[in-house]
């Protein structure tokens, strides 16, 4: 494979990314949001009549809530960003010129996941570790692992990325994005069944779960990224039977994932990337 | 153009091939392409690929340039099988479906071509304004492809497919958008591509083009080559006209030297040998005829273009062709 065409198509994608304005639009709308939640966050803290350990679960499941509706922003971005990626580049004859150079066409692929990847990654992280600060300045609100639930956005990111990119092999491009979003809604859905499941012990949701977390793995990610978000143990036990409650909520993790879901989720990316490149190998160009 | 700059240079038939197929075939489902292709291009030809609409033109490029893989058969562009990475720096090409990035200068796209070639990297500036020049985009080469006209994306195209001085260009309908100063401009390119050994493939439908720059063609239908001539084989096509006076009946004293036809004074007779010509002269003169004139009687491309493809199509129906093969006069 040639690793200096795969920089170069995710270089040109770079490029391609940061002279569109629509980008551009999404960081200005970020920090609008960034500024008027963080504004939101210490008029709630203010006048919140709570105290103490149910406070820090309130401010974290509102946080939790934001970054969940964050984590949709950043699914439709990613899902209509990399949609076009390839296929209307085969049909308008973009690629024509480029695959008659020394270029394979797991190259362009590749290249442009990866510059996607950069972009969409770059902007979760960014965005995620801006908002974190944001309630942590007007709230004093600390989450579990402040550092680590912006990465988990972004891997979650990068599933439903990888994913629409594949499609974007085979199939329009509006048809792709589409399909993108609502797999990563039927994802969360599986992801909540199961966690239902697990509090009523009931097998058939539960393994609904396992199946939704199997075929599309962005919900196991998005489970890390609520539990880095909520508050320390400790803080939890301190609020007693008042913290039960949230902890049937399905914008509550009881867990970190486990380390072999999060293998999985690194497998099934590149597993799905392999289907790609098969995928655009085998169509005519 | 063509033929007058490869003057000093060997034989066509002593050079080495630049593209060599072999009943090269290409199926999309029960829909056949290209049927079997057998051709072979040598080092320095400017050579045209003709044929009509849908005859397989483009789908033999892309199969020659490894865009697209062969359902049978076999090729070798460059000495290399069909699709061989590495062979792609040293061929330059221009699809008939030509696009750029809209939002990249003309510049930018260049130099994103010379990368995906690989060329050396001190060589690339200069490259890159010698192509500009080349094609005449050197005034607006910091201006956004997406400003372009068609033509001008048409010219960028032919600046990226002759970046690096390629061996071999492949040049798919270079005309299709341009106007008639563009089309002289390409026709120029050409000669000079010609004129220092590169090998040109001109896939294209205007014959005129193809009847200024080439040496030589392949006329294609129904994705098989049905003749593949030099240029002076095509055009001048093996007729005579004779002046004849004096005899009315001329066609059929005439008739049996070929078929023939009257034109005022003038006795049109098709496909004859030019060794019959005496005789034919003799067969007049003896029926009582005066002769004032002989001369070869030349075809329009179009014309031999037309009759070629009729005749493909008198043969099978089924896209195979005649019995009897291609017509080759290399």
């Amino acid at each position: 494979m040639n690793h200096g065409a795969i920089f170069v198509i995710a270089r040109l994608t770079l490029r391609e990314a940061f002279r569109r304005r629509l980008l551009w639009a999404l960081v200005g709308l970020t920090l609008v949001l960034v500024v008027a939640t963080g504004w939101l966050f210490g008029k709630a803290s203010e006048l919140s009549p709570l105290e103490g350990g149910t406070q820090q679960l309130v401010l974290s499941q509102l946080l939790v809530m934001i970054a969940f509706m964050f984590s949709f922003v950043l699914t439709m971005t990613a899902a209509f960003a990399a949609s076009p990626a390839i296929g209307p580049e085969i049909e308008n004859g973009l690629l024509l010129a480029v695959l008659a150079r020394p270029v394979r066409r797991a190259d362009v692929l590749l290249g442009r996941w990866l510059g996607l990847a950069v972009v969409v990654v770059g902007y979760a992280l960014a965005a995620g570790y801006l908002e974190i600060g944001a309630v942590w300045l007007t709230t004093n609100y600390t989450p579990l692992d402040p550092l680590a639930a912006p990465i988990y956005l972004a891997g979650e990111t990068l599933i439903l990325l990888t994913l629409a990119i594949v499609f974007s092999t085979r199939i329009a491009p509006v048809a792709s994005g589409a399909i993108a979003v609502v797999a990563f809604g039927l994802a969360w859905m599986g992801g909540v069944a199961g966690g239902v499941g697990n509090v009523l012990n009931n097998d058939t949701l539960r393994n609904a779960g396992f199946v939704a977390h199997l075929a599309l793995p962005s919900d196991v990610l998005w489970g890390g990224a609520m539990y880095a978000l909520e508050p320390p143990p400790a803080v939890l036990a301190a609020a007693g039977d008042q913290a039960r409650i949230f902890t049937i909520s399905p914008f509550f993790a009881g867990t970190t994932p486990p380390l072999e879901w999060l293998a999985w989720c690194a497998v099934w990316i590149v597993a799905a990337l392999a289907i790609g490149v098969l995928l655009l190998r085998r169509r005519e160009l | 153009m063509g033929a007058a700059g490869v003057a000093t240079r060997p034989a066509p038939t002593e050079r080495a091939p630049v593209i060599e197929t072999r009943e090269l075939r290409k199926q999309f489902g029960r829909i056949v392409a290209l049927a079997g292709l057998t051709m072979t291009v040598r080092r320095g030809e400017v050579f045209g690929f003709l044929g009509p609409n849908g005859a397989g033109k483009t789908t033999a490029v892309k199969l020659l340039l490894g865009l697209s893989a062969p359902s049978a058969g076999q090729g070798r562009v460059l000495g290399a099988p069909l699709g061989d990475l590495d062979t792609r720096q040293r061929i330059g090409y221009l699809p008939e479906l030509f696009r750029y990035q809209g939002w990249m200068t003309a510049r930018e796209v260049l130099a994103l071509h010379c990368e995906l070639a690989r060329l050396p990297q001190s060589s690339r500036p200069t490259g890159i304004d010698e192509a500009l020049e080349l094609v005449g985009l050197a005034d607006r080469s910091n201006d956004r492809v997406e400003t372009f006209s068609k033509g001008m994306q048409q010219r960028l195209g032919l600046g990226v497919a002759l970046l690096g001085r390629p061996e071999l260009v492949v040049l798919d309908e270079p005309t299709s958008a341009l106007d008639p100063v563009g089309r002289q401009d390409v026709r120029a390119i050409i000669g000079a591509l010609s004129a220092r050994g590169v090998t040109v493939f001109l896939n294209s439908h205007l014959l005129t083009e193809v009847e200024r720059v080439c040496d030589r063609v392949a006329i294609v239908d129904r994705g098989r080559v049905v003749a593949e001539l030099t240029m002076a084989d095509l055009v001048v096509g093996g007729g005579v006209r004779v002046r004849v006076t004096g005899l009315p009946d001329a066609a059929a004293v005439a008739g049996r030297f070929g078929r023939t036809r009257l034109d005022g004074e003038w006795l049109v007779v098709d496909a004859i040998a030019a060794e019959a010509v005496p005789s034919l002269v003799a067969a007049i003169v003896s029926g009582g005829g005066a002769v004032h004139a002989v001369m070869p009687s030349h075809h329009t491309l179009e014309e031999r273009f037309l009759s070629l493809l009729g005749a493909a199509h008198d043969g099978p129906a089924d896209g195979a062709a005649p019995p009897s093969g291609p017509e080759t006069r290399a």
